[in-house]
């Protein structure tokens, strides 16, 4: 009992230190940025003052959240769709090797078309509202799910496969009992990766054309050279990636709870 | 009455023999090893009396009904526990229960009984890697009998552990099968865990693997604690030594 609390003093410890040292960084560079830009090292309309940035963030408050409550859906929408479609198409390709072997060079390739290319066409094909978007958070977003979600399959015991037939068990039970809870842990880590990539996708997407969004406002103010607001978005896009991140961790736990007893 | 009769099995692997015209029998609550080196085709021979491969020649029996090639009849444990990380013992334990297609609740109420009598209580809500290696074997070889109670196929299953530990599981394995009687076939390359286990021997030897030997152990069960330190014990090894 005495040494489990002992470890878990100690577990405080680390992290604090995890804590503190970026925390540490973090803030001599910001030092360092508010010195260079007030002393006039840097002008003003060239790199705003951490301080600027604030401010202006949050004068610009309600104007962030409600263009920021936009991109989020898209970007929720993007990727529950491109989780679903990136789950199944594992499934598939998992079951039918001829699908696999027709398909993933091209699954592949969809990969190596630089989103910046593809946005302007689906706009062109579909709009100025969501659709082209969720589409092109779609694109982004399935690829890291189906190829993890197919290592993962296919990483599956061959001995645990064999065991299972043994007992009569049909694909259908393999893969639920065996291939699918097995996969969980990549599903997460790709999930991690998807969800980034779908606000930065929704962004992306609402550069090349949109009525509202973090996107379309970044280029509104850009335009206006109001560079201090510029930043403000950029911290809130990465803030916004930051927790999602931490929600998928979250979610990781409440899902895999054998993990946790680890 | 289980009775498993496997006749002329021949099996290949890329036009190469593995193993040949192998026939053998086993009787109700008889336990049975099959003796022989690493590589010598046992691991073929139990994937084809468990349905998992089909032989080139011969069949298996399972109480008067042909099963060559029908997965699900006989149960097979191997070497490793293969229990699945992510599933508490008591749900692993039930999974082949799961797999007949029996509800999660009914399958849990059936295995509960047995975690005493196969000497894993309090084990039910751990995850397997909170369990030692020798419990985790238990564990494995409970699953094993929930499947079927018939005829069990037992892959080295105690090959993995260290000394201790598995004279400890020999014990402990003799003294549940006392008491659930199963018959079981047994493959081994330890002679003193095939001598303190068995009723019976085959041996399996030569590429081909065939049987050569068959070895019947007239020592009465449950067997007395120093057997394996007897005269007769240092005799029968003597003999298994000259003709391997």
């Amino acid at each position: 009992m005495k040494r489990k609390s002992q470890n878990t003093i100690n577990k405080k410890k680390q992290d604090r230190a995890a804590f503190f040292w970026p925390m540490f960084a973090i803030l001599v560079i910001l030092g360092a940025w508010q010195t260079a830009s007030g002393t006039g090292l840097i002008s003003k309309f060239m790199l705003p003052s951490p301080i600027d940035v604030v401010k202006s963030f949050i004068d610009d408050f309600p104007l962030l959240m409600s263009n920021a409550k936009v991109t989020l859906i898209e970007a929720f929408v993007g990727l529950a769709m491109g989780v679903l479609i990136g789950f199944l198409m594992a499934v598939v390709m998992d079951r039918f090797e001829k699908v696999y072997q027709a398909f993933y060079p091209l699954i592949v390739l969809t990969q190596t078309v630089p989103t910046v290319a593809i946005a302007p066409l689906l706009v062109l094909w579909f709009g100025y509202e969501m659709t082209p978007k969720v589409i092109l958070i779609v694109i982004v977003t399935f690829f890291p799910i189906t190829v993890s979600m197919l290592d993962g399959f296919r990483a599956a015991d061959r001995d645990m496969i064999s065991l299972m037939r043994s007992m009569g068990a049909s694909k259908m039970q393999i893969f639920w009992f065996v291939k699918f809870p097995g996969s969980l842990s990549q599903f997460f880590a790709s999930l991690r990766i998807s969800a980034s990539y779908a606000v930065v996708g929704a962004v992306i997407s609402e550069w090349l054309g949109g009525f509202n969004g973090l996107g379309v406002y970044m280029i509104r103010v850009k335009k206006a050279f109001s560079f201090d607001k510029m930043f403000a978005v950029i911290f809130l896009i990465s803030a916004i990636s930051l927790l999602l991140m931490k929600a998928v961790n979250l979610l990781q736990k409440k899902c895999m709870p054998w993990e946790e007893r680890k | 009455m289980a009775e498993l009769i496997v006749t002329d099995v021949t099996m290949s692997y890329e036009g190469q023999h593995v193993i040949e015209d192998i026939s053998l029998e086993l009787h109700e609550n008889e336990l049975v090893c099959l003796l022989g080196a690493s590589g010598g085709g046992k691991t073929t021979l139990f994937n084809v009396i468990s349905g998992l491969n089909i032989p080139d020649k011969g069949n298996v029996v399972l109480n008067g009904e042909e099963i060559t090639g029908q997965p699900g009849h006989i149960s097979y444990m191997l070497q490793k526990d293969l229990l699945l990380p992510y599933r508490t013992i008591e749900d692993n334990v039930a999974l082949p229960l799961l797999i007949k297609g029996e509800k999660k609740k009914a399958a849990r109420e059936k295995v509960r009984p047995f975690f005493e009598e196969f000497g894993l209580e309090g084990t039910q809500e751990k995850y397997p890697h909170q369990l030692s290696g020798g419990m985790r074997q238990r564990a494995a070889l409970l699953r094993t009998y929930m499947f079927s109670r018939d005829v069990a196929l037992l892959d080295e299953p105690f090959s993995a552990l260290d000394t201790l530990t598995k004279s400890d599981m020999h014990r402990w394995y003799l003294d549940v099968m006392d008491k659930i009687k199963m018959s079981t076939l047994f493959i081994t390359h330890d002679i003193d865990e095939a001598l303190l286990l068995s009723d019976r021997i085959y041996l399996l030897t030569g590429v081909p693997g065939r049987i050569t030997e068959e070895i019947v152990i007239r020592e009465p069960k449950p067997r007395r604690k120093d057997f394996n330190l007897s005269e007769e014990f240092l005799e029968y090894k003597r003999m298994i030594i000259e003709k391997l």
